[in-house]
């Protein structure tokens, strides 16, 4: 059988989900059999090298970068899958929503009370930097987002009973114990 | 005694007291149907929609309607069942809910309905309203982000006096449930702790407290809300 080709990405996420997903401990050595990885942070290649058969969207998106990374990942995956309470809904990051841009910054960077080094009074301004976004949006708010697996972080069982399911193209098993928000 | 009536949930003969409520008399009879703003011992309001049923082909709330004999209610239909995880969603979508921060998480009635109702994602776009948050009160945090409207707490949350803790203030899309400041400020410590526990979400969360249970031993952790009542 052919191996099919996956790729991961965090965007506006804390990594917590790909280490979840390594949290399918010896199972790994199963997963290597089943599947070959492409462009992912767990094997750093940086850019797509070929069509992937699964993609697996960690974090919203919070900045221009975010949006540019997850189009890419919709043009070079046959299958996305949004892991994780950010990927679905925006996640602890989007509690800024509503707040404006310049108030978050403020706070950030000029006025909160941890802020002390930042006597010019500077706001990151560098040009390499991505724009942060007004919101912070859901991912399935800016591509076309085939499944979607809630968590905070996911559940390793749901991470591989669904892997499992999309490599092997049956139905997905996902128990009750499995499914959770938090 | 009280006269016994006979009708149908879907496939169950129910057998029930006349006077009871659909709702009331499928629990009884171990037929789940779900609620969420209904309370019990408190005149049941219907304002949630959760326990939609169908009777005659008509929508009916079954919290607020009276069993009569014979009448044919549809319950767990897959129609039903998805206007139902449309009211669920909708409830997420409209409210700022953050399970992973969220102390009731676990405990919370309207996720353990987006569980059983298996919710993966909204299919409504997330609003992102902008809320407050009242943590005056020395006992209690108010979090209108989590804040259903249920009214639960107005409801059931009194002084000795029968004087109310909560109220509605505004109306339409402002409409919230406020902490009254002054009883606020007075709130014992055992009303504190029974307000968190009626409220359906994380609305109402005890000072000072918190995360008390591990995650895999919360209510709704193993079992699915309901599988207690159901047979």
């Amino acid at each position: 059988m052919n191996k099919k080709i996956i790729a991961t990405t965090s965007l506006a996420g804390c990594f917590g989900c790909h280490m979840s997903f390594l949290d399918i401990d010896e199972r790994i050595l199963e997963l290597v059999e089943l599947v070959e990885f492409n462009k992912s942070p767990i094997d750093d290649i940086k850019v797509f090298t070929k069509m992937a058969d699964i993609g697996i969207i960690e974090g919203g998106c919070c900045n221009s970068e975010n949006i540019e990374v997850l189009k890419t990942f919709r043009e070079n995956c046959k299958v996305l899958v949004s892991l994780g309470e950010c990927a679905i809904m925006g996640g602890l990051p989007a509690l800024r929503n509503g707040i404006p841009i310049e108030e978050c910054l403020r706070e950030a960077y000029l006025d909160g009370p941890t802020v002390q080094e930042n006597k010019a009074k500077i706001l990151p301004n560098d040009p390499e930097l991505p724009m942060l976004l007004n919101n912070v949006y859901p991912c399935h708010e800016i591509v076309k987002i085939d499944y979607f697996l809630p968590g905070c972080a996911p559940n390793a069982d749901l991470i591989w009973n669904a892997l499992v399911a999309l490599v092997t193209e049956n139905e997905m098993d996902l128990p009750y114990e499995v499914v959770k928000f938090d | 005694m009280k006269e016994t009536i006979r009708f149908r949930i879907d496939e169950h003969q129910i057998t029930a007291e006349k006077g009871q409520t659909v709702v009331e008399a499928a629990k009884a009879n171990g037929v789940y149907i779900p609620t969420l703003c209904n309370f019990e011992g408190v005149k049941p309001k219907g304002c949630c929609r959760m326990c939609t049923i169908k009777v005659n082909n008509r929508f009916m709330t079954a919290c607020t309607t009276p069993a009569s004999a014979g009448m044919e209610v549809e319950s767990s239909t897959d129609e039903l069942n998805d206007i139902r995880k449309s009211i669920v969603e909708l409830l997420f979508v409209t409210g700022n809910h953050f399970c992973p921060s969220c102390e009731k998480s676990g405990n919370c009635e309207l996720q353990a309905l987006a569980y059983r109702f298996r919710m993966m994602v909204p299919r409504f776009p997330y609003q992102f309203p902008q809320k407050g948050i009242d943590a005056s009160s020395p006992r209690i945090i108010k979090d209108q982000n989590r804040c259903i409207l249920c009214k639960r707490c107005i409801k059931t949350i009194k002084t000795p006096d029968g004087r109310d803790y909560f109220a509605y203030r505004n109306r339409g899309t402002k409409l919230e449930v406020v902490l009254d400041e002054k009883l606020g400020n007075e709130m014992p410590d055992a009303v504190a702790r029974q307000a968190m526990e009626n409220c359906p979400v994380g609305s109402i969360i005890y000072k000072e407290q918190g995360f008390l249970k591990p995650i895999g031993k919360r209510k709704f952790d193993k079992k699915p809300i309901g599988s207690d009542i159901e047979v």
